[in-house]
């Protein structure tokens, strides 16, 4: 518990759904205070604020609010604060927070995500479309040819590793099976219902080898992880879990250039930070905005070789809630909806503390792998319960 | 396609990438002091951080390193399915494009395949697209 390192010790959640109609605020504070009540915290204590990717004007719906507003609307009194998108993916805001609290510019930090892309869909007048009549910057090199979502970019990379390696669309299938099922365990979770690998089978194709269930789809919540120092632990009520360790590189920072996901340097990187191993790891949280994305991770972090991702995921048993290696026990962003990274970490915390429910993994969980990302983008944060 | 393509915005850079077409050239930046190409364009070399950089026609022919069939209209009017693929051009080591391939089926295309570059010229912008055979 010393100054020095950082923990998760409060968790929250809003309503998780589809066309809300509760504001991206009101999501926003509905999540604060949860996870304020989870930690033992008073507003008062919160001195720091941070997100992904804060405000962004022109593409409402992916991200409607910014640290600035929330802590004007709550009157917080803040030492540090930070949000922006050119961070180690979404979970990059944490990894700051961590850093904040480690290098005692803030005590307690909230940091955020809200999504707003169905709700924003349904009121186009609120909340604008982005619009793609001219692009530059990155958008310039994949736009033009109408590779427009990220599911054309992932996809290309699951294309190479089912040439190179033979990844199957069955190995695939079980990042969403998984998802659903575990999904159906978890009463906050957007999937209500197990889905069989014949109706993955059966479903329209997005963008090869990506189906609709190798998806995750537009949801509106928000999600809050309390981030403290550690030597303020004794301001906290919860069951505090450290982060052990934090990692955010990059190969090739690129989209269409880079050969493989920032996935594989950052799983690399994430071992050079501590003395635990792989095999200390009691289950993972895998960031599955498409399903071949944990394949990049479970490589990456070295849960198996490059190239064997999918056989480790063939017929689904080792990454099931009482397989070897448990990934996305609260479904997902297949199962759970689109939480964007932060619901990884929320899940990992979750488990750790052995609330998980019906869907807790046995054993009394210590050591936890999150991640966001994907591409050029990749955060990923070891958790340990002490 | 019928509907127009996203427009990039010109400038400095990347300029000669995106006009090269009207003389039948694919440029790719290229630096004097270490022969490394960069691409995204950029004036400055990201092998040797040199400055003596410049567009440099290249062969325009390369093979597929990967692709997607994109069903998916992400825009009304978006006429699907299309090939969105990343192309290794031949001799430009570490530079891919992405495009689409085009002029063939849709399950045509491969991994491995060769392809040649075919311009598509929108509102003096030069799309370098992509169809077999080179």
């Amino acid at each position: 518990m010393a100054r020095g390192e950082a923990y998760i010790t409060g968790i929250g959640m809003s309503e998780v759904g589809v066309r809300l109609a509760r504001s991206p605020l009101g999501l926003t504070v509905d999540a604060v205070r949860e996870a304020l009540a989870d930690s033992g915290l008073g507003f008062d204590q919160i001195d720091g604020v941070t997100t992904y990717p804060g405000r962004m004007p022109t593409f409402l719906g992916f991200s409607p609010i910014g640290t600035d507003e929330l802590i004007d609307a709550l009157g917080l009194k803040t030492h540090w604060h930070a949000g922006g998108g050119e961070l180690t993916a979404q979970l990059g805001a944490v990894a700051m927070a961590a850093a904040a609290v480690q290098a005692g510019q803030a005590r307690h930090v909230l940091c955020f995500r809200t999504v707003y892309e169905a709700a924003a869909l349904a009121r186009p007048e609120e909340f604008p479309p982005l619009r793609r009549k001219e692009v530059d910057g990155a958008s310039q090199w994949t736009a033009p040819f109408f590779a427009l979502s990220a599911a054309n970019w992932t996809a290309q990379f699951a294309t190479r590793h089912m040439k190179r390696y033979g990844l199957t669309r069955e190995q695939l299938a079980q990042v969403a099976l998984n998802g659903h099922a575990n999904a159906v365990r978890n009463p906050r979770a957007l999937v209500k219902k197990k889905l069989t690998m014949d109706e993955y089978m059966a479903a329209r194709m997005i963008s090869t080898p990506f189906c609709l269930y190798d998806c995750d789809r537009f949801t509106d919540a928000a999600t809050v992880l309390i981030v403290s120092a550690g030597d303020a632990l004794g301001d906290v009520a919860s069951v505090p879990v450290r982060i052990a360790a934090m990692a955010g590189s990059v190969d090739r920072y690129s989209w269409d250039q880079a050969e493989w996901a920032g996935a594989y340097a950052t799983g690399r990187d994430l071992w050079r930070n501590t003395d635990y191993r792989p095999a200390d790891v009691d289950l993972v949280q895998f960031y599955d905005g498409f399903a071949f994305q944990p394949i990049t991770w479970l490589e990456g972090l070295g849960f198996c070789d490059l190239g064997e991702g999918g056989r480790f995921l063939e017929g689904g048993h080792r990454i099931a809630l009482d397989g070897e290696l448990p990934m996305n026990t609260g479904g997902g962003q297949l199962g759970a909806g689109r939480l964007h990274g932060f619901g990884m970490a929320h899940e990992a915390v979750v488990q750790l503390r052995g609330q998980g429910g019906d869907r807790q993994v046995p054993g009394s969980p210590r050591v936890a792998v999150a991640t966001s990302g994907g591409g050029p983008m990749a955060a990923a944060l070891l958790l340990a319960r002490d | 396609m019928s509907v127009p393509r996203p427009r990039p915005k010109l400038d400095a850079d990347n300029r000669a990438f995106w006009t090269g077409g009207a003389q039948g050239r694919l440029y790719i930046t290229c630096c004097a002091d270490c022969g490394g190409y960069t691409h995204p364009p950029r004036p400055v070399c990201r092998h040797c951080r040199s400055e003596a950089v410049a567009p440099v026609a290249v062969a325009g022919t390369g093979a597929i390193d990967s692709y997607t069939i994109n069903h998916q209209p992400w825009m009304p009017g978006l006429p699907v399915p299309f090939v969105i693929a990343r192309v290794a051009l031949d001799a430009v080591p570490g530079v891919f494009l992405t495009t689409n391939i085009v002029g063939c089926p849709v399950d045509a295309v491969d991994v491995g395949d060769r392809v040649r570059v075919r311009f598509e010229e929108q509102d003096g912008i030069w799309f370098p697209l992509f169809e077999k055979g080179a």
